[in-house]
């Protein structure tokens, strides 16, 4: 063993250091809880297989009983001896049909218990392997992923058996469950009771006899008491020195047997949520300080200039009414200032041409005012989620902002469907291409906002060009809305 | 002259009447939704519309397409078009017939009243007034053009106060020259544009508006 850690994972502290014999002792015990775990399992497995057990041995008696009354009753026939079916009494027919029928009420019977203990031994195996989950992960340092989700039904209203034993046998927790119990069962007595049992050996076997207990000792030649008495501490050694390490491997197994299927795809999928998520806070955040600052510095301190211009108006208008004219038209003039900052901001925010008539229309508006030959393709019979809606504009608008001012294109296509579950936006041009995520901030931040709708985004771009930019998210489309007007 | 008001906010709607009243026009009703524009529109029959895009219920582009309704209902009904932003999309919808009588104006035009009002009375004496920021839109989108390149700066100048729908008369007092020179600028710019020269002001609005709005092969 390490100085600096112990098999377990855990850093031992210089100063509490357990010897590694007491560790070995401890593993060894907890091992043997473990081995108590096993063996409630299998208990409960027992009991789920018992009723049908029974019954299978009642109809195979019952089978076997028919059989031989068939036997006899041939063997019995005077004038001889035939096997031939034929010679079989005419008596013994419903006879045995009456037996068959036992024999399928009893399977009957059998399936019935079963099925009437099935919800409450599944859900004794679900909660055994939940303990084994806890237990193991506490005691061998291995996590042990897994969570036990909550029965249907409240504590007040419990719900009833068709839905329990739905519940249980359509969560895949169960089947996991019961897979690790029945490997458990057949597999786990080894290493749960191998440390104990070495060190039972031999103390009892080896040291045993030396310490006069009224133990045979073990026959093998050369058995003299200090051979005895090594063999016995080494035995007793190994116990101790392997408990550990079979802990943590039972505890490896486990982790591995208990833990939900697509563990690591789950924990991608967080990493990848809690970034977008962040990234997304993050840009809302930057766009609300934007639009604060716009409106600080533009239509608000012009109205403040407006203001104070009709005052000056104001105490002109009698002695000097040409000046205070001027002024008023001054004050018209900055409104319509104001109002023109005012409509570039809201732009910004959120297209008005967006709210009325969706993408389709919002990005043929673009495609409008867009400098170059744009064409649009658009494909979308209804409605996207609002927030896809305007994710997809702004990537569009800052694409074909991008295409006029770095691609040194004639031509630019935009290509929007909906298809599958999935919008699909692509932006070409027939520019000089050389477009890389990594190096512009504009492209990057296109993939951060599609990236908080799980979008992805592809950029064709070799040196030379055609540029080819192509987005995917996926959303619901939503049925046109029936116009009231 | 007998006008028509369909604006939902009613401070708005309120200075229009009395702006337009002010310079001697007529309001024969003013409603705050796209139906009861229909009725007022059938009903009284206005010389002209003044419609806000934004209508109650929806308020997204329901007055649009209430304009274009009354359009619809009352055949060769003007309508002018106000809205707190505009859009080349919508001016296209709206001049898609092909036919006079439209006016497609941003908002902050009322604060001109002398501008606003000349707007109102083209529209309903079946004229064109299209806002300056469609048109540099629209000049904007064709830049890339070699036609429109070979325009003159003044030519451009002349082309742009055309397609909002000006006459001769207004182009030449508001770039203080004489209305014979506009008239050889309007000759040469629908020269190098290949288009038939008229001498209805009307008809060549509509013409050059058309030649800015027209999608051309690549």
């Amino acid at each position: 063993m390490s100085s600096g850690t112990t098999p377990w994972g855990q850093p031992a502290t210089p100063g509490r250091r357990r010897s590694w014999l007491a560790a070995g002792g401890t593993a060894a015990a907890r091992l043997l809880a473990l081995y108590l775990l096993l063996l409630a399992g299998a208990a409960l497995l027992l009991a789920l297989l018992t009723p049908l057990a029974i019954s299978a041995v009642l109809i195979t008696r019952v089978l076997l009983r028919q059989g031989q009354a068939a036997m006899s009753s041939v063997t019995a026939k005077p004038g001889g001896y035939t096997i031939h079916p034929v010679v079989v009494p005419v008596g013994t027919g419903p006879h045995m049909l009456v037996r068959l029928a036992a024999g399928g009420l009893l399977l009957l019977a059998g399936l019935a218990v079963t099925a009437l203990l099935l919800p409450l031994l599944l859900q004794a195996i679900r909660g055994l392997a939940w303990l084994a989950r806890r237990v193991v992960a506490d005691w061998s340092g291995v996590p042990v992923a897994g969570r036990e989700l909550p029965p249907p039904g409240t504590q007040y209203a419990p719900a009833g058996y068709w839905r329990r034993l739905g519940w249980l046998l359509s969560d895949p927790a169960t089947a996991r469950d019961l897979r690790w119990t029945v490997l458990n069962s057949l597999l786990g007595w080894i290493p749960t009771l191998l440390p104990a049992g070495l060190m039972a050996v031999g103390l009892i076997g080896f040291i045993g006899p030396v310490a006069g207990f009224a133990v045979p000792p073990p026959a093998f030649p050369g058995n003299s008491a200090p051979v005895l008495a090594v063999l016995g501490c080494a035995l007793i050694l190994l116990g101790l020195g392997s408990a550990p390490w079979l802990l943590r491997g039972y505890g490896l197994a486990a982790g591995v047997l208990l833990a939900p299927a697509g563990q690591a795809e789950l924990t991608q999928r967080v990493q990848h949520l809690a970034q977008t998520r962040s990234e997304a806070i993050d840009t809302g955040a930057a766009e609300m300080r934007r639009i604060e600052r716009d409106l600080h510095d533009g239509a608000q301190a012009r109205l403040v200039a407006m203001g104070m211009t009709l005052d000056a108006a104001g105490q002109l208008i009698d002695d000097n009414p040409a000046a205070a004219r001027a002024l008023l038209l001054e004050a018209r003039d900055s409104s319509v200032r104001a109002l023109a900052e005012l409509r570039d901001l809201v732009r910004g925010i959120h297209p008005p041409v967006l709210a009325d008539r969706g993408l389709a229309d919002a990005v043929r508006a673009l495609v409008l005012d867009c400098p170059l030959r744009a064409k649009l393709a658009a494909d979308l019979p209804g409605r996207l989620p609002a927030p896809v809606e305007s994710a997809a504009y702004f990537a569009v608008s800052e694409l074909l902002a991008n295409v006029v001012k770095h691609a040194e294109a004639t031509q630019a296509w935009v290509d929007i469907r909906h298809w599958d579950g999935t919008l699909r936006v692509g932006v070409s041009d027939n520019g000089r291409g050389g477009a890389d995520p990594a190096r512009g901030t504009g492209l990057r931040g296109i993939e951060r906002r599609i990236a908080a709708f799980d979008g992805v985004m592809a950029v064709s771009s070799p040196p030379g060009g055609p540029t080819a930019v192509t987005m995917e998210v996926p959303c619901a489309l939503s049925l046109p809305k029936i116009s009231s007007c | 002259m007998r006008v028509v008001i369909a604006e939902d906010l009613f401070l708005l709607r309120d200075g229009l009447t009395r702006m337009l009243e002010a310079h001697g026009l007529e309001i024969t009703g003013s409603v705050d939704n796209g139906t009861d524009l229909l009725k007022a529109v059938t009903t009284a029959r206005p010389d002209v519309a003044v419609v806000d895009v934004r209508l109650p219920p929806t308020f997204t582009d329901e007055g649009l397409r209430a304009a274009l309704a009354a359009r619809r209902a009352a055949p060769g009904l003007p309508v002018l078009v106000l809205s707190q932003y505009v859009e080349q999309l919508y001016a296209r919808e709206l001049l898609a017939e092909g036919s006079g009588g439209i006016g497609y104006l941003l908002k902050d035009r009322v604060l001109d009243s002398a501008q606003f009002v000349d707007a109102v009375r083209r529209v309903a004496a079946g004229g064109t007034a299209m806002d300056p920021e469609v048109i540099s839109r629209l000049l904007a989108r064709n830049s890339g053009d070699g036609t429109l390149a070979a325009l003159s700066p003044r030519e451009r100048e002349v082309l742009g106060l055309m397609a909002e729908g000006r006459s001769n008369a207004a182009i030449a007092q508001r770039l203080v020259i004489t209305e014979r020179a506009v008239a050889k600028h309007t000759a040469s710019i629908f020269l190098k544009l290949g288009l038939q020269p008229s001498d209805d002001d009307n008809r060549r609005v509509l013409a050059v508006l058309a030649y800015l709005a027209a999608e051309r092969p690549d």
